[in-house]
């Protein structure tokens, strides 16, 4: 009896020092989330720099503006609302590793969704990304990354992305190829303004749109269609690349 | 031994609240085939069983939402999510404006808010697919299709203004046991982008086939069906960021089969 008293007891000290833990973090998460807010030019007349009190900037005298706490999962607060790395779904590589888009910050990103086993327009979209590729020069090659999402997550494991990016001599660092879900590939393609429908288990209609994006995640350029210059679309990629 | 029943069958009625308390307020469907409007010619698509909300997500639900999930709030939802006429009916992050009911279908949501509202419940959005299977259905038979007053309605419907404004439930249900797929609000489909119709309305006589790879193979397989042609065609002018007034959305679950 005494035994199981003590126990109990044991277990009780050990509930509590587990509640005052949470309690800790959480304190210390939310305070952590307070330092995130800040606050920015209206006009941006000094870029994207921010403060954190709420008075007017030195450049223009106007009331600098909140920048939003945005979502709880954003704790870098550089990148803006309508940049793609506000997407928080998990990605697999043909490297079979797991990442989410934000980890492709920083680099250009040149993206188009196929899906491997396609044999009408994905062979021409691969030929006008590699297009694309062989224009851009030696030195900036380092400062993008040709991204192919496949509309096909069930199909195009990272193993066949892996053995489709061989094949195609696609298999350096600046070409990435990504696995996502069924219902993040879809959210993906909304914010790249793709449609695609599943035909039967193995093919797919879709649009064909290669889409640039800065390194802060920001579509600046999109090429519609097939057999159309790549003139606008390297430029674009050049423009935003140092 | 009488008392043991008894006791039994008190245990079952006051577990059985909970068994149900999961699918509250949605109904099974039972799968089957359809041939959709669009698809391969006189190909039957299936669909499986699922459960499907009753009624449209309200104002009311909503604003639980947002409270809970406050970055869907009016000012929180970010440009990439949302559009600037995202909620705009309401007063402020937490309430509707005064001229708004409770029992309203939430409507200016784009497509991402009503994802992640879905999710957040454990369900998801239908698929165009799936709510086209339901909605064929009037009062007393599960596909109307054929009954040109069925069509009627639905068309008469898309005539009335404001119909966003009214409240959800009061129209009879459907065979299933839904309401509203049809009088009230348009809603949002999980896969709303695979309508692969191009946005200008003289190409689409014509499938442009360098902006979609094998497009050719889309025709409509029931031209009569024109309170359906105007479906896809909305939906095949949307985009998912776009908040609209007469456009909501209601949620599905997957039936998860126990011996799985």
């Amino acid at each position: 009896m005494k035994k199981s008293l003590k126990n109990i007891s044991i277990l009780l000290v050990n509930t509590i020092v587990l509640v005052t833990l949470i309690q800790a973090y959480r304190i210390s998460h939310e305070s952590n989330q307070e330092v995130v807010q800040t606050y920015q030019c209206p006009m941006h007349c000094e870029g994207d720099k921010t403060y954190t009190t709420a008075k007017n900037c030195p450049v223009c005298n106007m009331q600098l503006s909140s920048t939003k706490s945005k979502s709880t999962a954003i704790t870098n607060n550089t990148i803006s609302e309508t940049s793609i790395f506000n997407l928080t779904s998990l990605w697999k590589t043909e490297e079979d590793k797991t990442i989410t888009l934000k980890e492709l910050k920083g680099k250009t990103l040149v993206v188009v969704m196929i899906y491997t086993s396609c044999k009408s327009a994905c062979p021409r979209l691969i030929a006008d990304m590699r297009n694309i590729e062989a224009e851009i020069p030696d030195k900036k090659i380092k400062s993008i990354q040709f991204v192919f999402v496949s509309i096909d997550p069930t199909t195009d494991t990272p193993k066949k992305l892996k053995d489709f990016a061989i094949e195609n001599f696609m298999d350096d660092e600046q070409w990435t190829f990504l696995q996502g879900t069924v219902s993040s590939v879809r959210e993906f393609a909304n914010v790249l303004s793709v449609k695609y429908k599943e035909i039967s288990p193995v093919d797919f209609s879709h649009s064909n749109i290669i889409s640039v994006f800065d390194a802060q995640g920001e579509l600046i350029h999109q090429q519609e269609g097939l057999g159309v210059s790549n003139k606008e679309t390297i430029d674009a990629i050049l423009k935003v690349t140092p | 031994m009488n008392k043991q029943i008894f006791r039994l069958l008190l245990l079952f009625l006051m577990i059985q609240p909970l068994l149900n308390a999961q699918t509250k307020d949605m109904v099974i469907i039972k799968g089957g085939q359809y041939i959709p409007l669009y698809g391969k010619k006189s190909t039957l698509v299936k669909v499986k069983d699922f459960e499907m909300d009753i009624y449209p997500v309200s104002n009311k639900d909503y604003k639980n939402f947002v409270k809970q999930y406050p970055k869907w709030q009016k000012s929180k939802a970010i440009k990439l999510f949302a559009d600037e006429m995202y909620l705009t009916n309401w007063k402020n992050d937490v309430q509707i404006k005064d001229t708004e009911l409770d029992n309203s279908p939430v409507t200016y949501v784009s497509w991402y808010a009503a994802k992640d509202y879905c999710e957040c419940q454990n369900k998801r959005l239908p698929t165009i697919d799936e709510w086209e299977y339901v909605a064929m259905a009037d009062e007393t038979t599960k596909d109307a299709r054929s009954k040109p007053t069925f069509n009627k309605q639905i068309l008469s419907w898309y005539e009335t203004p404001k119909t966003n404004e009214n409240s959800i439930g009061s129209h009879p249900k459907n065979a299933w046991g839904v309401y509203d797929l049809h009088g009230l609000v348009w809603e949002w489909t999980l896969d709303f982008n695979a309508v692969l119709i191009s946005g200008e309305s003289r190409k689409d006589v014509d499938n442009d086939s360098n902006l979609f790879c094998g497009s050719a193979s889309l025709n409509a397989t029931d031209l009569m069906n024109y309170a359906a042609f105007m479906r896809y065609a909305f939906r095949g002018s949307l985009k998912a960021n776009y908040s609209m007034k007469n456009l909501g959305f209601r949620c599905v679950k997957d039936i998860i089969k126990k011996d799985q």
